[in-house]
């Protein structure tokens, strides 16, 4: 099972409301790289991960992963608070504070609404890591591109955190990956 | 920025590091099980951070559900602020 911390997993700040910025974040919300799909994927390839290693990574990973969705709807929540709707408006938000209001809907920026498309599970332990690996390296570069469409210096700090997460997730994903070669390398048949 | 922050949004943000550098031992060591200094800082952090969040409920409430964290009366989960609201 899981249990709620009540508490942030980093401290978001913003500098003012923002629409255009709020609308650009969604991107990590709910597009085909963000956390959400992240930790949909994890937790979904971790019940027939051949080793200790890789149920534990995949469990712990997808769990930090709802953590970071968590951020993403604070910075969303954050930037949105005192936004009127001409403000809105004039940020492009119009069709989506029609049907949200200022709810964190899982969307990406685009306005496309969340899927399970966007990530796979095989039923093979290396397609899954590989695919695991592709999706923070992904994900690192929507951060960056987020990044550079940001004119928040406290947004950024946020992000910044988020982008070298993914460089930590990558490298433990390598880890799991010589860890399940080596165990398929060994495995005996009878 | 010279911001004025809560003594909860304070505490708050030394849990918040103590328990990254969990976080971080935590995935360090799925994948170098045997690393006993990693496993030292650990079980360290593990100490501190007891001893932080047993501070921060006495005053804010419980930080986890479930059976996890006791509560004073009356039952203090559904205190606001919840995270998102905090100004940190």
């Amino acid at each position: 099972m899981w249990i709620y911390e009540k508490k942030l997993e980093y401290p978001v700040r913003v500098s003012g409301p923002n629409p255009r910025l709020a609308k650009i974040v969604l991107e990590q919300y709910g597009g085909s790289d963000g956390e959400a799909a992240a930790a949909n994927r994890y937790l979904t390839q971790r019940y027939t991960m051949p080793t200790g290693m890789a149920k534990g990574v995949l469990t712990d990973i997808g769990t930090e992963e709802l953590a970071h969705w968590e951020i993403i709807a604070t910075l969303f929540y954050k930037l949105m608070k005192g936004v009127t709707p001409a403000q809105a408006k004039a940020a492009g938000l119009e069709a989506y504070y029609a049907n949200h209001g200022k709810d964190v809907f899982l969307q990406n920026a685009a306005g496309v609404p969340f899927t399970a498309a966007y990530f796979a599970a095989k039923g093979d332990p290396v397609a899954n890591l590989v695919e695991d690996m592709a999706a923070e390296e992904k994900a690192r570069a929507t951060y960056e591109n987020i990044l550079n469409l940001s004119d928040d210096p406290c947004v950024n700090d946020t992000l910044k955190f988020l982008r070298e997460r993914e460089v930590v997730h990558f490298q433990r994903f390598g880890e799991v990956l010589d860890n399940v070669q080596t165990w398929m390398n060994t495995k005996k048949c009878f | 920025m010279n911001r004025k922050i809560s003594h909860q949004a304070h505490l708050l943000k030394e849990i918040m590091s103590y328990e990254f550098t969990a976080v971080e031992l935590n995935l360090f060591l799925d994948t170098h099980p045997a690393d006993i200094k990693a496993l030292a800082e650990y079980n360290q952090v593990t100490e501190c951070l007891k001893k932080l969040k047993f501070e921060y409920e006495k005053c804010y409430g419980p930080l986890m559900n479930f059976g996890t964290s006791p509560s004073q009366h009356p039952w203090r989960w559904i205190d606001e602020p919840w995270p998102w609201q905090i100004e940190y």
